[in-house]
């Protein structure tokens, strides 16, 4: 079974292994989450099971997400996403699943939402160096410069960089270390930065790559 | 953003007890060193000169001078390697950060002895301490003396009727 869950990112740290080495961390409430529904190859075309995060307010939640998680005598949930099995799983549901899952695993993927920085210039959505400060540079100090060729082709190439809507998007992390799991409080402790704010909403699950 | 959980995690990778020193004193740093499979210790001898960041992150400069040659080195505070920090001295200062002790050599770079409560010598603080200590003593006589007094005022009553 790939093993997945849902979360909220904490927000960021380092600790100290044994030897001194300081460690950034990034420190992730994980779970409980309730199968709201498991997707099986006869009835949906493919295997998954889909997770609830996080209860949200019954007068908020539409018809249909109290419906649905009625189905499984649960709150109606404010995070809700299916994790992509390989396999039929043995999990039934209305069943709780907690940060224990990862209690022998060794990397995972994490899945956020980026910070969403608004229409955004060349040099901040990707990285361009700006043209100089002086040497007779006028009013373009931020500008891209070229787009390409001139009269061939006389268009400009698809593809090219430009500036435009930056950050809000699905972001995934991938290969993450788990540094360490805390049972009691549900807590996932991941080296590395992982997408989206502090309180945002995260996936996490085990990694595919090798 | 200070978050339960945060602080949780903090606290699992910071020492109970820090050391205490502040800034301007003389300190012994005792470095944990690996060298191959043994461990030992090294001391770091300086005066403190800058603190920085909180919780987990917390840095100290220390700085010192060695043949004539000013050195200085930033350690971790939390860190496991940092063993312990044994105050040697303290200096009077003004400022929380000491950078301008880079700029001065020789007898310059020497700070003014503090002592605690104020007090000009390390005589007349030891005397200071010794004068508090029979103070809060002579209080603590008094105050059990007057608890007596008035057990004996409640106990009077009973007996008299």
């Amino acid at each position: 079974m790939r093993v997945g869950l849902l979360g909220r990112k904490v927000g960021m740290t380092q600790i100290y292994e044994e030897n001194g080495t300081a460690i950034p961390i990034t420190v992730v409430e994980c779970g409980p989450c309730t199968v709201l529904q498991v997707r099986t190859a006869e009835r949906d075309g493919y295997h998954a099971i889909q997770l609830g995060f996080a209860d949200k307010k019954r007068k908020s939640a539409t018809q249909a997400e109290r419906g649905h998680a009625k189905k499984v005598n649960a709150e109606p949930k404010r995070y809700v996403r299916e994790i992509r099995q390989e396999t039929p799983v043995d999990v039934t549901e209305g069943q709780t699943l907690t940060v224990e899952m990862f209690a022998d695993i060794k990397r995972v993927d994490v899945i956020g939402t980026s910070k969403g920085r608004g229409f955004s210039g060349v040099l901040k959505r990707h990285g361009f160096k700006g043209l100089r400060a002086t040497h007779g540079v006028k009013r373009m100090h931020r500008h891209p410069g070229s787009s390409g060729p001139s009269a061939d082709p006389a268009h400009t190439r698809k593809g090219i960089k430009k500036p435009g809507q930056f950050g809000n998007t699905r972001v995934t992390s991938r290969n993450l270390k788990i540094v360490r799991v805390d049972l009691t409080n549900n807590l996932l402790l991941v080296k590395g930065a992982v997408p989206g704010p502090n309180g945002g909403y995260v996936t996490i699950q085990q990694t595919n790559k090798v | 953003m200070q978050n339960r959980f945060m602080e949780l995690v903090e606290q699992s990778s910071m020492k109970a007890s820090p050391p205490k020193f502040e800034i301007g004193d003389t300190v012994d740093v005792h470095v944990r060193i690996l060298e191959g499979e043994k461990e030992r210790i090294q001391i770091f001898n300086g005066v403190v000169i800058a603190r920085s960041g909180t919780k987990t992150r917390e840095m100290f400069v220390v700085r010192r001078i060695v043949q004539g040659e000013g050195v200085e080195r930033k350690f971790p505070l939390h860190s496991p390697r940092i063993a312990d920090i044994i105050v040697k001295r303290s200096g009077k200062v003004r400022r929380a950060k000491l950078y301008y002790l880079r700029g001065l050599s020789g007898k310059a770079v020497r700070l003014k002895e503090r002592f605690p409560g104020g007090k000009a010598t390390a005589a007349e603080a030891t005397a200071a301490k010794a004068e508090r200590r029979a103070k809060r003593s002579a209080r603590k006589a008094d105050r059990l003396a007057a608890r007596d007094a008035a057990k004996l005022v409640a106990a009077t009553p009973a007996t008299t009727e």
